[in-house]
This record gives C-alpha cells, structure tokens and sequence, in this order.
C-alpha cells in the first residue's frame, strides 16, 4: 500500500539464493525465506505418501511492505503462513531474521518470535474463545507474554478495543454479541496487543461481507501506516489482493509460480496459471466482453504431484512434444483429459471390501477405462502414432496396470513440461524483480500465442 | 414487474408480459420468523418474477433474505416461520403457497430444483453418487435398475464428470469440491426442473472452479430452456449470469434492472454503496469506500426506510416514510424504492408519491 516498491534492485528470489545466500546485502528485507517445506506425514497404518502442503519455496518479505500469497483452496498458502509463525513445524529449509532461523528457534528466542509474529485467522467465528469477554480475549497474549502491570494491560486493551473502532465498553461483551465484522476487529485488536512487527493475515475479511470488508481493509491499512507493520496477506480473492498488497506471489500445489510487484503482475501475468487465474476473477461490469480461459479438472493431490510442472495437468499452454502440431486444440483436451482419468484411476485407494473380494478371488475391477474413452475419443480420429499408444494404454488399464498405462502416454505423448520440473525464472525488464515458472520462458519453448492473452484484467 | 400492471391486475401495458411467458411470479411475499422477543420479517413484501430462459439475479448481503426467499419458493418454511397468506407465488398458473405439503412434493424438483451453497450438506455421505442420482430418478421420472444406472452415468456425462462410469459408484467425499456441486447439479437435473434455483451455488468453491460451475450452469439452461433465480453476494458473478437483477437489503428489495443498467447506473443509494466498495473498482492504495454501520435486523413492519441509518443521502423524511418500488432511469424495468425519486420530482412531491394513500399523509 506504500505504492510500488522502492527496491528495485532485486532479481528473482532463487536468483538472489544464488548470488547472496545471507541476503544481508539488502538491509530492507526483514524475512527471508530459503526453499521452505511443510509437509504433512500419514499417521496411519499404512504410512503413505506425504502431502507436500508447502514445497520448497523461496521469497523475501520487506520491512513495511504488504506481501500478497494468492491461490486457491489447497495450494498451501496459509500452511506457509502458519509456519512463518511456527504454528507448523517446516520440514525442511530456513526462514532467516537477522541471523536466526526461526524453524529452529527454542526458548526465549522463539518466545520472543511468537510476540513479534501474530497471525489474524479467517474465521471470526471459531477463531474467538466464547466463554471469554472480549477485553480478556484482547488481554490474554499480554499475559502470555507477561507485558508490564495488571493496571497498564487493562489499560492497552482500551487503547487497543479504541483503535480498532471498538468501544471501550464493549471489553465486558462476549464475542457472540458482535458481528462478523466487529468480531474480525477483535482478532485485530488482540493480534495487535503485543506489539509485533510482522502480522500473517490469513483471510482477514473472506467471511465478510463486501461492505464491511471494505471497512476491515481500510483499518488494516491504516494500522500498517501507524505502527510500521509488515504484512503476509493470505488471499483467494484477487481483486482484494490487488487492492492492497505491494508485492504478490502465486501459489499453486505447493509451489510459487509467480512473483513480482502487484500492478505488473496483474496487468501482464508471465505465467499461465496467474493468466488463467486471473482472467477466471468475475468482474462487477456486464459489459465487458470475456475472454475467459476455463481451467479444466481440479489440481492433483499434493500427496501426488505430477512429476513435472505442477500446473502441467491443466496447463492451457502446455507445451507439445515434437511432430503433434497438426493435432487441434479439441483432440489434445481429449487426450488430457483421458489422462486425467487414468490418473485419477490409479490414485484410488480400494475399499476394505474390495480388498476382500480380492481375497476370494471374485471379481473387483473397475468398470472398463474403455467406456471413458470412448466417450472422450467418440467422433475423432488420431494419426496412428497418436492412437497406437492410446490403445495400448487402454490395454495396460484394462489390465488393471494404471501406473504403466500413464508411463506408456507419457512416453509417447508427453512433453517437457511432464518430466522436467521447471525453475523460477527472472522474467520481464532485468530489474523489475519479477519472476515465473514455466517452461515457456526459455527461448526455445516461448509461445507465441502468449502476447494474446495478456492482461485479462485491466 | 411492472408495478401499475400489477396493482390493476390487468395487464393494460405492452410491457406486462402475459403469463405465459412467466416460469414463476413472486407477488408480494412475506416470510415472518416469530421469536419468543419478537418476529422477524425476514422477507417483507417482495415481488419479482422470472421468464422462461431467463437468469434472474437476487443478490445482497447476508441477513437480508435471499435465502429465505428461495425457502419460501420451494416450501421450506417450518415453525417459527411462516409465509403472510396475502403473499402469492405463482407457478404453472397456481399459487403454490396454498399447497399442502403432498402437493408441494409434486412439483419439488419436478417443477422447481434447487441447488444450495454447500453440495456436502445435500449429499448424503452414506450412499453412492450414483445411488442418490438414482433415488431422484426413481422418483421423479421412474426409472430403475439398469435403466436408471444408465441415465445417472449420462446424467454425470452431460455435467462434466469425466470417467462417469466408475464415479457413479464412488461416495461424495472421493469428490472434490467441485465435482460435488456439478454431481448436486445432475441431481437437480435428474428431476428435468422448469426453474432452477441457485443459493450461492459457487461460494464455497475456488475463482477456477466457479468459472466451471457457471459455464455449466450457462450450457445446461441454454440447452434445456431453464429458469434460472441466481442467488449470491457477489456482485461481479451477478454481473457475469444474470438478465435482470433485484437487489435485496434487509428483506426488501431495494432496486431492480436489467442487468446492465443496474450496473451503469445504480439508483439506489444502497446498490451504489454496495458497488463501490467492491476494492476492484477502486483505485489500489487508496482507502475504500464503506457503507458505515451493519445490515440491520428487520424485527418491525417497514414504517421507514431501512437503509435510512446507514445512507448518506438520508434526510428527515427517510425515517417517517416506508419507500415503494419506483420507475426510476431510461429503462421502464429499471426500479428503486428510494425518496430520492422520481426525479422529475420535488423532494416533497417524491415523499407524497411513496406515502401510503390510505393513511392520508400523517405517520
């Protein structure tokens, strides 16, 4: 909300991981995270893959900026905001603050992180203790933290209910007799009570009500001017993050897939995801002519991602292998999407009584994977070098082999974006301390329809 | 729509579409809530209709009886609730608020499906996708057996589901969020509805996937002729789904259009409000415009304007006056229940048009 930011000097944070491991070079920067993992591990019987909720990311956050972390619903974004602030222990990588890195810190050092660290929760609702007054409420981090007398807290908590537009009186009310909104100040205000430097805002105004949202961001940006906060703003709604963060990183499956200042990023988006997910934002004008680029399916599993580009399995500027241009755009969603159901296929777990007619040797298969198939290939017909391996595929599915099945599509028929992971790439002008990634920014893969669908938002 | 027509009950003017052209006619409804304190009219004396194939919009904040609207389409209303017997909902040339409730069973989901925000809380988590399509199925269009396994897996088909064959043997929680709304969708469709209703049907799902769930809806009305009452908040997917709107605050509604003038130009201070404090129409950095306070409780008759405490165009008469729907713009649909109009009129002239006639000017 300061505007653009004044650095400037920076390159892409993997980059600057390379250049300058410290990142004490740039003495504005008051957080820096270093290929950051949470990962969360299967408690049960059978182990199981992990899910990788927050894996490897790498950003710095400036001193007073208001730091963006969009995406949607799974991507781990409020998982890496609730290990900023050690409520989630990371499983790998470092978050550096003058030195210490706080996945490490213990005693008296994380102490004092958990005071100069506070989180604001989505949910006003669940996030408030019902059996306390809201003055106890707001006071309680004062205890916890042994802030000076009984009198001088008493006292901050009526500076503090004040300054969040609250009343003094209301110290005595309990949080079922306020609204959403007032309720959402009260987490505010007791976030605020110990005076941190960096506050996690993890969906602050998503449960409110547009009018009242635009009440609780204006406060939020009046108190980052007043106390010189720092701000992690944890968001699906884009048009808010637009609104009010300096920088954005976009999330997906665990990984940042672009960075770079707010304006830019939103009027030219480097990435196709960012593209997409922009351009899927409804705006508040009929009028406007809609150039929209649905995504089809859902994200993978973050026990199971793919093996690539983590967007690849929906990604609508998926590279093609070699020799497969004369497809059209119909014939190739087919074979994705068919994919897609191989993939889902193979993930599923059976049931407790299939594993049991296993046992007896009865019949536990699937309904044919040809059935899909024919409903997704009816009415196309694919050069031979496309269709052999489909019916081949086909074959290993009926076999009840999923995982070979999606080997022999892969092979055939996949392209770099399925088996290379691609790295973020500093893009746009040297300094403007964007980056993206997506196989598409290197020379040979660059698309040339990219510059068609820029700024779908303007 | 149009109120004279209405209140002459002869349509006099070009205007007035004749009834046949009507999926469903809301005429004049009030849902009352009786509370041991007080009662609540949480939908007091609204009226609005939908054509055939035509998306109609109800959008405003919470509180203010969107969803208790569509209850009280569909029948849902129990104790404390209770539906004004003066109230009047016309489907199929009835009023269906005189139905029993085994006449009511007869045109839920036949005549009118309904498809709410959550899809996990109309799924039942016990039996299969398949099972709960089927069941609708047998109900509504008996069909069974293979029969009805065939039509379930072509219903899931024609809603988006890839590889339908083997979900409609999986339970709701193998779905993602997703796919569980366009599955309660099939379901909705199973039942081949006249009108559908959707109650914020894409709230709970994420910006990508709420562009799915609209494109379906927008496919499936297309190709079956559906009347659809769009339900929701969010100003920008009005915007994008529906032909006219009606904007409700605390169970009145305070402004009606066509969509793109209610957007070009909002009358109502309320809608104006609402409008701009949606931060992409804004200038980023700078602070938002807010409507002051919070959407009140409607626990009396309207006697004055609602939104008179929160307005800032408010003036004195606001309090004494209960606004009525008023033409109000170059569009003969567009209305606003505001003392700010008509515009051709004195302030005090405006107060004398919405004043109630029978109670010859004192309050």
């Amino acid at each position: 909300m300061s505007g653009e930011s004044s650095g400037g000097s920076e390159t892409s944070p993997e980059m600057r991981n390379i250049s300058d491991s410290n990142s004490t070079a740039n003495d504005d920067v008051l957080l820096s995270v270093r290929d950051l993992k949470t990962h969360y591990e299967e408690r049960s019987l059978f182990g199981g893959d992990p899910v990788r909720a927050v894996d490897g990311v790498s950003f710095d956050v400036r001193r007073g900026e208001t730091l963006g972390l969009v995406g949607e619903s799974g991507c781990g974004k409020t998982t890496l905001g609730r290990t900023l602030v050690r409520l989630e222990e990371a499983t790998d990588g470092n978050i550096v603050i003058d030195g210490d890195d706080i996945t490490t810190l213990s005693g008296d050092a994380l102490q004092r992180w958990r005071r100069d660290a506070q989180i604001v929760f989505q949910d006003p609702e669940s996030s408030l203790n019902d059996r306390l007054t809201v003055g106890e409420i707001i006071r309680e981090p004062l205890n916890v933290h042994n802030w000076k007398t009984p009198a001088e807290r008493r006292q901050r908590v009526r500076n503090l209910l004040e300054r969040v537009g609250l009343r003094e009186e209301h110290y005595y009310r309990y949080p079922h007799q306020f609204s959403g909104g007032q309720r959402q100040r009260v987490g505010i205000a007791r976030a605020l009570a110990v005076e941190p430097d960096f506050v996690v805002l993890d969906e602050p105004v998503s449960a409110l009500d547009v009018s009242v949202q635009a009440q609780i961001l204006n406060l939020l940006m009046d108190l980052q001017e007043e106390l010189d906060l720092t701000y992690l703003f944890i968001a699906h709604d884009l048009s808010v993050v637009r609104h009010i963060c300096d920088r954005v990183a976009v999330m997906y499956l665990g990984k940042i897939m672009e960075f770079g200042p707010t304006e830019q990023l939103f009027q030219k988006p480097e990435n196709p995801y960012t593209r997409s997910l922009l351009s899927a934002v409804p705006t508040p004008d009929p009028t406007v002519e809609r150039d929209r680029t649905t995504l089809r399916g859902t994200p993978p599993s973050p026990r199971d991602p793919p093996n690539g580009c983590v967007f690849s399995t929906r990604c609508p500027a998926k590279i093609r292998p070699d020799g497969f241009e004369e497809l059209s755009e119909h014939d190739w969603d087919a074979i994705e999407v068919f994919r897609e159901v191989l993939r889902e296929r193979s993930r599923t777990d059976p049931s407790l009584s299939e594993r049991a007619r296993e046992l007896l040797g009865l019949e536990t298969r699937l309904p044919d994977v040809e059935e899909a198939a024919g409903e997704l290939f009816a009415s196309r017909s694919f050069p031979s070098d496309v269709q052999e391996p489909i019916q081949q595929s086909i074959e290993a599915a009926n076999d009840g082999n999923e995982e070979h099945a999606r080997e022999i599509i892969t092979a055939a028929l996949g392209s770099v974006c399925d088996r290379e992971a691609p790295s973020l790439l500093a893009t746009g002008r040297t300094d403007s301390g964007r980056s993206s990634r997506c196989h598409r920014h290197k020379e040979e893969y660059a698309d040339p329809d990219a510059s068609r669908s820029d700024s779908p938002q303007s | 729509m149009s109120r004279h027509a209405r209140d002459d009950n002869v349509p006099l003017n070009a205007d007035a579409t004749s009834s046949r052209d009507l999926a469903l006619e809301v005429e004049n409804l009030r849902t009352v809530f009786h509370t041991e304190h007080e009662q609540i009219h949480a939908v007091d004396g609204i009226s609005f209709n939908i054509r055939r194939g035509e998306t109609v919009g109800l959008v405003g904040e919470s509180g203010s009886g969107k969803s208790v609207t569509a209850r009280s389409i569909l029948g849902l209303i129990e104790s404390p609730g209770e539906i004004d017997p003066a109230s009047a909902i016309r489907f199929e040339g009835d009023n269906i608020t005189e139905y029993t409730e085994s006449e009511y069973e007869s045109i839920r989901g036949d005549g009118i499906a309904m498809v709410f925000q959550d899809p996990l809380s109309t799924l039942n988590p016990v039996y299969t996708v398949g099972n709960q399509i089927k069941e609708a199925l047998s109900l509504h269009q008996d069909l069974r057996g293979t029969a009805a396994t065939e039509r379930a897996i072509e219903l899931l088909e024609e809603v988006g589901i890839p590889d339908a064959a083997r979900r409609v043997t999986e339970y709701p929680h193998q779905f993602s969020g997703g796919m569980r709304q366009r599955a309660v969708i099939a379901m909705a469709l199973a039942c081949a509805p006249e009108v559908l209703i959707c109650d914020e049907p894409t709230t709970a799902l994420d910006v990508t996937i709420q562009a799915q769930i609209i494109d379906l809806l927008m496919d499936i009305q297309a190709e079956r002729d559906l009347s659809i009452l769009f339900i929701t908040h969010d100003m920008g997917v009005i915007a994008e789904v529906a032909d006219r709107v009606n904007v409700m605050y605390a169970g009145e509604i305070v402004e009606s259009a066509p969509v793109e003038p209610l957007f070009a130009e909002p009358k109502h201070p309320y809608t104006r409000g609402l409008l701009r404090s949606i931060p992409s129409t804004q200038t980023s950095g700078d602070r938002l415009e807010t409507i002051k306070g919070e959407v009140p409780t409607p626990n009396e008759p309207a006697s004055s304007c609602r939104f008179a405490p929160r307005c800032t165009k408010s003036f004195e008469e606001c309090s004494e006056v209960a606004p009525t729907p008023t033409a109000v713009g170059d569009d003969p649909d567009h209305d606003a229940a505001c003392l700010l109009y008509p515009e051709s009129m004195t302030t005090d002239e405006a107060v004398a048009h919405h004043r109630p006639a029978d109670d010859g000017g004192e309050q």
